[in-house]
């Protein structure tokens, strides 16, 4: 089976059609001077489903209504509220140059494209980096309350990758305040009765109607009844993927489930092996562990990384004499330090703790050491930064990081790969489109910190409301489809089908021990290094367990009620593919680039070595069915303003 | 406007802080009253007689004591009534309780309810004994609080009913002074502790005043 | 570690609960609470039996979702979230008792799982500045006082886990409404609408059934995020101001 797996196919490249040709600066204002209106009046007549209420669905969901549209919205957590854009702590960037540091929108897209180490499409970027201005001021107005100077006037910090401050925040909840003001102006649009809110409900399929998708079937958590619901377009915020490796700083039950069903169903899966692994998180305790809790890359602003000089040194951190200790990042990129962007420092770290230089239990961690900062600012000042970040290491760890360093270590984190989507961030399917980390667009292989709240409002609050309505004026559906139509009944059959499969099994393995299986499998071979034989050994055994998965899962209880280990059993199912997909992505890019490492693919000096000629594509996947090789569609990427060199952060 | 501070829990809350601060004001007048006891019939049965002359020749006599007294029923009733409905809002609003039980966890408001009861069935009583009195020990004498204050305190019940409603109304000022407060929006931050303190001294003043008297009688200090 | 542990056992809304007694081993100190549960729904799944439903998601202490009664306290011992309480507070052979939120404007879904929608719509009836997208001024066109910014920033940490609901002995709502209305209030941008945002939103936490205030502090004890008590006495203060006003209207 992975035999054939492995022998993809190539088809016809793919290219974004939607982007004007033109000076990158003013490709977004003659995409909405081209793009077709939907009257004001006629919009109430177009119904538009979202599923997701993160920073991307709760802001698109909010501005689609305000503009007059029916929005009906789907979450599965039991309020809108609480999606997991909420979790992110660091900040939100913007090219405001407040700080008359020369920063500009044209830096800010330099260091996203060059940050993605160019595998971004060029346009996307320009424009996430002209809104960036446009977002800051939309939270301000909605009473986000971002960090202030004592004039009154908005903060910001410096973030990995980059060397001016243009990072705004709320103390450590820069995610949760953001999501709020989002969520508060989606409540308002609830209030309003201009959406139709669906909390505990989650996508399971997407329904095709002639090539358009034109609905979705979701089932009621609560009392497990599956219904169709149906739309002119369909949105999917629905998030990343990072939950495929089990432990990761992903919530528990964020899901690859609409995006991946959204595939299956024709749209393409760009780049499924770019992942991000954030270099600054906790380290597990155990074998009990269930996930992973990030640390800010804000610490690595005041903090400094080192590990012991020597291999094997158990000494406690505060016993290593300073001369005895190697500040490995200040020492290989001294003009970027502790500041290197993520893929660098994760790997740097990985690099230090493979040589047996690791810190903590297992050897699976370095110091993030304070103690500089503290003489240097005093404590009370420490704490007022980042007094919330300590507090929650303390509690995780029982360790007080005012005396001793934290031991940190990478872990999963985000993915930057995501449905294929054009410069109207329409996917493959018309009528579908996908925002946020769903999507694949803007940060190539390596996302920088602050990016992910910036690109999640950009394209809900700017990029999508103005995108959509083209496709809206161009597809009047004057026929209506509702859950009698053939492909509504097929789908809703074959969700129905999987569920009581799922519950007919009644094996003698948990969904969690798979979970667990493929997650641990996948960090091993498609985590912070990648090989040939590694990639292939995994896809030899991701169909095993997938066959071991049909025979021997038990899902107890019914679907007709309140199903934890249903919904979680049905997500695994999908992790079961996705993650086939992720290590035959890997396998074939064959250079090393942002978050993708490749250990054939280095250079002497053991940094990323991209090879742009064979590679300086998205790559595009096309589904073919389960286990059966899929088929490649390259979009070229071109570099007309940022041209790819060697990245260099010393 | 009425309508919307009855209907709501925060307006409720107000008529109890306002009524309660309006019977608040009416003790610290009662106590210091009181007090005169211990100077001897003559001055004490003066100032209760003053109590109906104030306000002369203006008011007719007794009509500032009515007025007074009418001000305190509707007090009285605004703050049991808003007191009765908001308790009933509240038990409805936890109808199932936690199998595991934490001894400590509605004190405050266990002690503000009961104390609350505590306190109505004593001014009935109060004014049974006091001012009707209906159901006074001795021989009650209208014009003569001095001696019918003697004759009350001179029971052992008198005494216990007294004193445990005085106990009773030290701790319902000690947390109701302060939630009064919290309730009409004068606290604050800085002033959380005055506030506290205040609360405090009221109802430790206030109770030791009013406890005085029957102590004074039944020591022989005032007979 | 091995542990009692009497959870609250209800098939859905409408059937009676229970608590059942269950035996846990081999738990060690550094689980955090819910890994512990984790364990025994493992077990309980391959026992054949219905693992205990409870709300969780981000485990991080920020989204909210995680809201169990642990001995009597809401989200247990530690002033935390649940997710964020670690087993190494609890000893060897502790019994542990686990709830749910207790209010009957939160009604139990399965088990541990209750619906806090009520918090959703009290939001929607005026927790919000209207400020569509795109109408916005520039950023720095209103400054705010740090101060201002602080206290705002302070109340707008709320999870709305209901932890306050859980704790109040009346099951009132008021940390949750205040700490909205205080940060919305405080900032210029929600001036406009400080009067009706705080009488809707009292009006609506009264509409769901929310018990009234008596100020035992319960709830600010049990707020993970620390909002503090006082954050009511704001509330009331706004509330009363609100009132005037629009009677002057």
């Amino acid at each position: 089976m992975s035999a054939e797996y492995v022998d993809y196919s190539t088809g016809e490249p793919i290219a974004d059609t939607k982007a004007p040709a033109g000076p990158v600066n003013e490709r977004w204002d003659t995409r909405r001077f081209e793009a077709k209106l939907v009257n004001p009046a006629n919009r109430r007549k177009h119904t538009v489903i979202v599923v997701g209420t993160g920073l991307a669905g709760g802001s698109a969901g909010a501005t689609l209504a305000e503009q007059g549209y029916h929005v009906v919205q789907f979450c599965y957590q039991d309020s809108p509220r609480r999606a997991h854009s909420i979790a992110a702590q660091g900040g939100i960037n913007a090219a405001k140059n407040y700080r008359n540091d020369g920063d500009s929108v044209y830096r800010l897209f330099y260091d996203t494209v060059k940050g993605g180490d160019f595998r971004a499409r060029e346009s996307n970027v320009h424009r996430l980096a002209q809104i960036s201005v446009e977002i800051i001021d939309q939270c301000v107005a909605q009473g986000v309350p971002f960090a202030r100077e004592y004039g009154g006037l908005l903060d910001t910090r410096s973030f990995g990758g980059v060397q001016v401050s243009r990072t705004f925040y709320a103390r450590g909840q820069t995610g949760q305040q953001l999501l709020l003001g989002a969520y508060q102006a989606l409540s308002r649009q609830i209030a309003a009765g201009n959406v139709e809110m669906h909390p505990r409900t989650e996508m399971l399929d997407l329904i095709v109607v002639d090539g358009k998708a034109r609905g979705i079937v979701a089932r009621d958590l609560i009392s497990g009844k599956i219904s169709t619901y149906f739309a002119d377009a369909v949105v999917l915020a629905s998030g990343g993927y990072g939950n495929v490796f089990y432990l990761s700083t992903n919530a528990m039950n964020s899901n690859a489930t609409a995006i991946w069903r959204a595939h299956r169903r024709g749209a393409y899966f760009a780049n499924p092996c770019f992942t991000q692994i954030h270099p600054t998180c906790i380290p597990r305790t155990g074998d009990h562990q269930s996930k992973l809790t990030l640390m800010s890359e804000s610490l690595r602003n005041d903090g400094r990384i080192w590990v012991p000089k020597a291999k094997g040194d158990d000494r406690p951190a505060n016993k290593i004499p300073e001369d005895e200790r190697d500040y490995y990042l200040e020492r290989i990129y001294p003009s970027y330090g502790n500041l290197v962007p993520r893929d660098i420092a994760s790997r740097a770290a990985k690099n230090v703790c493979d040589e047996g230089r690791g810190v903590g239990p297992g050897g699976q961690g370095v110091y993030l050491d304070f103690a500089d900062a503290i003489q240097r600012m005093g404590r009370k000042a420490v704490e007022a930064k980042y007094g919330n970040l300590f507090d929650m290491y303390q509690r995780i760890t029982d360790e007080d990081p005012y005396q001793v360093p934290m031991r940190i270590y990478p872990a999963v984190h985000y993915t930057m790969g995501g449905l294929w989507v054009d410069y109207d961030l329409q996917t493959t399917i018309p009528g579908l489109f996908a925002i946020g980390e769903a999507n694949f667009s803007d940060h190539g292989a390596n996302r920088l910190g602050a990016s992910a709240l910036m690109q999640g409002l950009a394209d809900g609050y700017f990029v999508l409301p103005a995108t959509i309505n083209d496709y809206l004026a161009r597809n009047p559906h004057k026929d209506e489809v509702d859950a009698s139509h053939p492909a509504a009944v097929e789908t809703v059959r074959e969700t129905e089908d999987r569920l009581a499969r799922l519950l007919a099994v009644d094996g003698d393995r948990t969904p969690d021990s798979f979970h667990r299986e493929v997650g641990e499998l996948m960090w091993e071979f498609c985590g912070m290094a990648r090989t040939d034989t590694g990639l292939r050994k995994a896809l030899e055994r991701i169909p095993q367990i997938r066959e071991e998965f049909w025979r021997r899962i038990k899902v107890p209880g019914t679907g007709e009620e309140f199903n934890q280990s249903l919904e979680k059993a049905n997500r695994i199912v999908d992790y079961l593919e996705l993650a086939e997909l992720m290590c035959l992505d890997a396998l074939h890019r064959a250079e090393s680039c942002g978050g993708h490492f490749r250990e054939e693919s280095q250079t002497p000096d053991g940094e990323a070595a991209r090879r742009d000629e064979e590679f300086g594509y998205a790559a595009a996947w096309e589904f073919t069915g389960t286990g059966q090789a899929p088929t490649l569609h390259k979009e070229d990427l071109v570099f007309e303003y940022v041209h790819p060199t060697q990245r260099s952060y010393a | 406007m009425a309508r919307t501070v009855w209907d709501s829990s925060v307006g409720k809350k107000t008529v109890m802080a306002v009524s309660g601060v309006i019977m608040l004001l009416y003790l610290v007048a009662h106590v210091i009253g009181n007090l005169k006891i211990f100077f001897g019939a003559g001055e004490f049965n003066h100032y209760a007689h003053w109590l109906r002359t104030v306000g002369e020749p203006f008011m007719h006599y007794e009509w500032t004591l009515w007025l007074i007294r009418i001000v305190l029923v509707v007090a009285v009733v605004a703050h049991a009534v808003s007191a009765y409905q908001l308790s009933r809002r509240d038990i409805r609003a936890r109808p199932s309780k936690y199998v595991h039980k934490k001894p400590a966890a509605s004190y405050a408001t266990r002690t503000m309810r009961w104390g609350g009861i505590i306190l109505a069935l004593f001014i009935v009583w109060h004014i049974l004994d006091l001012t009707t009195g209906t159901v006074h020990s001795g021989g009650f004498q209208q014009g003569h609080p001095y001696q019918n204050v003697v004759d009350t305190f001179s029971t052992w019940y008198g005494n216990v009913i007294y004193i445990v409603a005085m106990l009773a109304l030290g701790l319902h000022i000690q947390h109701g002074f302060w939630s009064a407060a919290q309730t009409l929006g004068v606290g604050s931050r800085t002033r959380d502790r005055a506030l506290k303190i205040t609360g405090n001294v009221l109802a430790l003043l206030l109770t030791a005043g009013f406890i005085a008297v029957p102590v004074g009688v039944m020591t022989g200090v005032v007979s | 570690m091995k542990l009692t542990l009497r959870v609250w056992r209800q098939k859905n809304a409408d059937a009676e609960g229970t608590m059942s007694t269950y035996e846990v081993d081999n738990i060690s100190s550094d689980m955090s609470f819910l890994e512990m549960l984790d364990t025994l729904n493992e077990e309980l799944i391959l026992k054949g039996e219905d693992p205990v439903a409870f709300d969780h998601d981000c485990r991080e202490g920020i989204c909210g979702a995680c809201s169990l009664v642990i001995n009597g306290d809401a989200h247990g011992p530690e002033r935390t979230t649940t997710c964020q309480l670690h087993m190494r507070s609890f000893k060897d052979g502790d019994t542990i008792d686990i709830e749910p939120w207790r209010a009957s404007a939160f009604p139990v879904i399965k088990d541990l799982v209750v619906d806090r929608s009520a918090f959703d719509r009290i939001i929607q009836s005026g927790g919000y500045i209207t400020a569509p997208t795109g109408a916005a001024p520039e950023a720095h066109a209103t400054p705010v006082p740090k101060p201002d910014a602080d206290f705002a920033f302070e109340h707008a940490e709320c999870i709305g886990c209901g932890a306050c609901v859980a704790a109040c002995p009346n099951g009132a709502a008021m940390l949750f409404t205040s700490a909205k209305i205080n940060h919305l209030n405080t900032l210029p941008q929600g001036a406009p609408e400080r009067e009706t945002r705080v009488l809707d939103m009292v009006a609506q936490m009264d509409e769901e059934g929310f018990g009234g205030c008596t100020l035992t502090g319960e709830c600010a004890t049990a707020c993970p995020k620390g909002i503090p008590l006082m954050s009511i006495t704001s509330m009331n203060k706004e509330w009363l101001r609100a009132t005037r006003k629009v009677a002057k209207r």
